[in-house]
């Protein structure tokens, strides 16, 4: 029998303790002054290859948004490779972790500017299609969420073993859309918690 | 398929929908959750600066120009994985009501007064040993609006990372003998008693400094890698 401990709801006010300078409107006067451990911004100086937006928006089941939800992401760089705290080959761009905390907005909309990450190691040693996890907290999760969010102009999620894993008529709530915003490349990536279109969760 | 950390440590975690907690309804899944391989993007994990977590950070009550009101506390305890090795040098963070059971954020409309004193949020990092230790006050009991006369017990949240994106943890922490136990339905969507029992702190007597503060105990277990015996394993 596992002796881990259970996990609890992140619930409706941890944004002044977790994510005090994102976009959630809990500080209207924004005099709060406790500095984030973990922010949207994930692009450091020395960060290589294709700057990025990500926004999106957390929806529930009568298609509401959630505008207290926490979401945190882990990617590897440009080049493919993880920041892991031990036991890694040290990289160039150091200072790039890959791991971003975003809390949605009224709208339930957050976002994340990084780099588009490069393919890593999969199963089976095969490549996987550059992708990013995602994992979701909020109000009415009792433990958090996870899924993965892939880009819709990459030529390899056709052979990625996980995608092909899901059913081909959800398979495309995983995928972020490219839009340009001048020179930025922005995907969209929606959250849809529950209901019609429901994202793809995994049990991991 | 072979998963690396095994899910049925997993079985001691709330279901996602639990109806009781009426904000699960809209907001858990309806369809399966699929059951894929840890590939090295789940194996990996949150890496954060040096510089994420400043002096001061874990003494709740200095974060202002006087003392908080409210009942001095220390809450401590190590960071294990389920073989019961220690985790060093992981990210705790916390967050909490004051002593009247109000917190700092404008969504919380609870009419008790707000300490000037006192923000509530609080981190450190786990020593070698996976140690952490917070100083704060003892949160207050508060109503909620989740069904009529609904209050939650004493509680403080706590975030923990561990060592890679699987093992992260989001929990509350409760205190011993808490009367609102049996009417809280967050605390009752863990539904084995024993694993209820892992979110209840201890008295700790003998960490009770005299003169100044309570301690409370509070281990953390997250999961953990199956075992994977090597030659070089003398044990």
């Amino acid at each position: 029998m596992s002796e881990i401990t259970p996990s609890q709801t992140v619930g409706p006010f941890f944004a002044y303790g977790l994510a005090p300078k994102g976009r959630c409107q809990w500080d209207p006067n924004g005099s709060y002054s406790w500095k984030e451990t973990v922010g949207d911004n994930l692009i450091t100086p020395d960060a290589t290859g294709q700057k990025i937006r990500i926004e999106g928006r957390v929806i529930d089941g009568d298609g509401k948004p959630i505008n207290d939800a926490m979401i945190e992401i882990w990617q590897a760089d440009s080049q493919g490779r993880y920041a892991h705290a031990r036991g890694e080959q040290p990289r160039p761009n150091a200072k790039f972790t890959g791991f971003g905390r975003s809390a949605t907005d009224k709208d339930g909309v957050y976002s994340f500017d990084t780099v588009k990450p490069g393919a890593v190691a999969g199963p089976n040693g095969a490549r996987q299609a550059p992708h990013i996890v995602v994992c979701i907290f909020s109000r009415g999760m009792l433990r958090q969420i996870y899924t993965r969010l892939y880009f819709s102009d990459e030529a390899a999620n056709a052979s990625d073993q996980i995608l092909a894993l899901v059913s081909g008529d959800r398979r495309s709530t995983l995928i972020a859309h490219k839009e340009m915003r001048g020179a930025l490349p922005v995907y969209r990536f929606d959250i849809r918690v529950q209901g019609d279109n429901e994202t793809v969760f995994f049990d991991i | 398929m072979s998963l690396i950390y095994p899910k049925e440590s997993l079985s001691a975690y709330p279901a996602h929908l639990s109806p009781g907690y009426r904000s699960t309804v809209k907001r858990s899944p309806s369809k399966p959750l699929m059951i894929v391989p840890h590939t090295l993007s789940e194996l990996t994990g949150p890496a954060f600066g040096h510089d994420a977590v400043q002096d001061g950070d874990a003494d709740l009550t200095k974060q202002h120009k006087g003392e908080p009101l409210g009942e001095r506390i220390i809450v401590h305890g190590h960071v294990f994985d389920e073989d019961k090795r220690p985790i060093p040098d992981t990210l705790v963070e916390i967050w909490q009501a004051n002593a009247c059971g109000r917190y700092v954020h404008n969504v919380d409309q609870h009419p008790a007064p707000l300490d000037p004193n006192f923000t509530g949020a609080g981190r450190t990092i786990t020593d070698k040993k996976g140690y952490y230790k917070f100083i704060t006050v003892k949160p207050g009991a508060y109503p909620w609006g989740n069904h009529h006369n609904a209050w939650r017990p004493n509680h403080i949240h706590f975030s923990v990372f561990g060592q890679s994106f699987l093992t992260r943890l989001v929990t509350q922490m409760y205190f011993p003998g808490d009367y609102l136990f049996p009417y809280d339905p967050i605390f009752n969507s863990v539904p084995d008693e024993k694993a209820r029992a892992r979110m209840i702190s201890s008295f700790d007597l003998e960490n009770t400094i005299p003169d100044w503060a309570l301690c409370f105990r509070f281990d953390i277990v997250l999961r953990g890698r199956e075992q994977t015996p090597l030659d070089t394993d003398k044990h």
